[in-house]
């Protein structure tokens, strides 16, 4: 027998798998096709102060490693998500979730992180300065060590919770923000969120996405992800959720070798409405087949 | 929604540019025509959404236009490949609404969810009138198999050469009157058709998606009951909640 957990920021988790926020709604479109408590845990739609529509569409497109987004962060507000979404999950998720949270200001990611702080269902805070798709907050908070360091801080005085910073690639240096945020008081970091592009639709000579710009996600990102994450290993002591482009229980191996204490699964739950489900179920054969008794001992393995 | 494994039956041009492909497996968990599956590809990323044109117990109909890369890979599939299919998505048509005399209004391969519908009116004992539109003669396929089933069929030709000459709103001037419209085509024909539809009506439309069962919020549309997934809430939408 394999033994699958992983202790993440204090609470243990059966198994490192954890849907992306953003890939798995709020749980209940999956919940109807498998029972979600096989999960780790997984990381709500990010979720902000007032509800927000989001950007126009189109808002997907595709690539053959991936497809990019712009959704830009549509979810009903915090308020809603604790009056209606969490009461709903509670009925099919009996774990502690991940708190996606995003904000525009300083302000914003105070006042939802408070409010969340008080749900019981939520284990942990992923704190989202990360998103491409926004304008005037999400990634410009990201790509600077100090204003990092600014909403790790300010988001760490409000809640009791462990607080994940979710982290972009879309940088010169991830690990110098990574520093900052640990330095800040984070308890973990998350990465990668996506990574911006664009297609251009040869017909309309114009780009696909209405927003014109969207996050990568997909296959792609993986090599990506494991380079960012075995760099950030080397240079923080606090726990990595890593994610980027996994859509098979070998690439969780991969990512934990790197450094990654639990994974995300992201663009895969699109394409593969079982994905989560198949990585956890297919797991203990991959580490049959590796060697590995316990999966928390080959965290930064390959260091 | 339901995962399964589906053996193409049959794949072939029905008109230009657009084929017909019988898929056979488990058909059960598509209860509404009007809904979609969602078809995946070897070497594309995304599924491919396709509406369902007619299904029975152990088999689905499509049509398909070659439009991209990955309508054009699907030309050359032959009898006998495996798909992995995503079925049942979407809401589909509210047949409990037609009325005695339900009009049916479909634009390029919005004619596809046209068959299914109709089947059931006409087998619900109702009288059907079907406007069907195409860019050109060559483009008209279906409208003699909905001939077939009982449907009144007006064909609508842009260039005028089969049918009625002009749009799906020209060929709806030719009929009288009807209780309740379903439609399903572009959304400027939706939009022409809504400007023209005398009662209230059922209008299925197309989103670029990424999932296709509600999980990533890429295909959301405002109405006036706040904001819905094409995908899940939709495709279709009554006429009432429509903002456009």
């Amino acid at each position: 027998m394999v033994n699958t957990k992983v202790t993440l920021c204090g609470l243990e988790l059966d198994n490192p798998v954890i849907p992306a926020s953003g890939t798995f709604g709020f749980g209940y479109e999956f919940a109807e096709l498998y029972d979600i408590n096989c999960l780790g845990t997984f990381s709500f739609k990010g979720t902000t102060a007032e509800p927000r529509f989001g950007n126009p569409t189109p808002r997907i497109a595709e690539f053959s490693g991936g497809l990019l987004n712009a959704v830009g962060l549509q979810n009903p507000g915090v308020d809603a998500v604790i009056a209606e979404e969490l009461p709903k999950l509670a009925k099919c998720f009996h774990k502690p979730v991940m708190a996606n949270i995003s904000g525009f200001s300083l302000e914003e990611y105070v006042s939802v992180a408070e409010k969340l702080n008080a749900c019981e269902q939520v284990g942990w805070l992923e704190v989202n300065i990360s998103c491409p798709n926004v304008h005037g907050g999400g990634m410009s908070f990201g790509t600077d060590p100090a204003a990092a360091a600014m909403v790790t801080k300010a988001v760490k005085a409000v809640t009791t919770k462990p607080v994940i910073v979710k982290l972009s690639p879309n940088v010169t240096d991830i690990v110098a923000i990574a520093k900052a945020c640990e330095d800040a008081g984070a308890d973990a970091v998350s990465l990668i969120n996506t990574v911006m592009g664009m297609r251009i639709d040869l017909k309309k000579k114009k780009p696909i996405i209405a927003n014109r710009t969207g996050g990568m996600s997909g296959p792609a990102l993986l090599p990506l992800a494991v380079r960012m994450v075995y760099q950030v290993y080397d240079a923080v002591k606090i726990p990595i959720v890593g994610l980027g482009g996994v859509s098979t229980a070998e690439d969780v191996v991969e990512l934990m070798l790197a450094g990654a204490t639990a994974v995300e699964v992201g663009a895969a739950n699109l394409v593969e409405p079982y994905a989560c489900r198949n990585i956890v179920e297919d797991l203990p054969r991959v580490m049959e087949k590796y060697g590995i008794k316990n999966l928390s001992d080959i965290i930064g393995g390959a260091h | 929604m339901q995962q399964g494994i589906f053996t193409i039956v049959s794949n072939r041009p029905v008109s230009g540019a657009t084929y017909e492909m019988v898929l056979q497996g488990d058909t059960s968990a598509i209860t509404a025509p009007g809904q979609f599956i969602n078809i995946k590809l070897d070497g594309f990323y995304l599924r491919r959404p396709i509406s369902v044109c007619d299904r029975n117990d152990s088999t689905v109909t499509i049509l398909y236009k070659a439009l991209g890369k990955g309508t054009e890979a699907m030309t050359a599939f032959a009898p006998g490949k495996e798909l992995d299919i995503l079925t049942g998505l979407g809401n589909g048509f509210d047949v409990s609404k037609s009325g005695e005399k339900p009009l049916l209004v479909g634009g390029g391969v919005g004619v596809a969810p046209m068959y299914l519908l109709a089947k059931e009116l006409i087998a619900a004992g109702k009288s059907v009138t079907a406007v069907l539109g195409y860019n050109n003669g060559g483009d008209v396929f279906y409208a003699e198999k909905l001939e077939e089933l009982g449907v009144r069929t007006i064909v609508c030709t842009a260039d005028g050469s089969i049918g009625v000459p002009g749009f799906v709103t020209d060929g709806m001037k030719e009929v009288e009157d009807y209780t309740y419209l379903y439609t399903c085509g572009p959304e400027p024909m939706l939009k022409a058709v809504y400007d023209a539809c005398k009662t209230s009506g059922d209008f299925s439309f197309e989103e670029r998606m990424g999932c296709g069962f509600g999980a990533c919020m890429g295909c959301t549309c405002e109405t006036k009951y706040g904001n819905k997934r094409i995908c899940r809430d939709g495709p279709v939408l009554v006429k009432e909640e429509i903002v456009w």
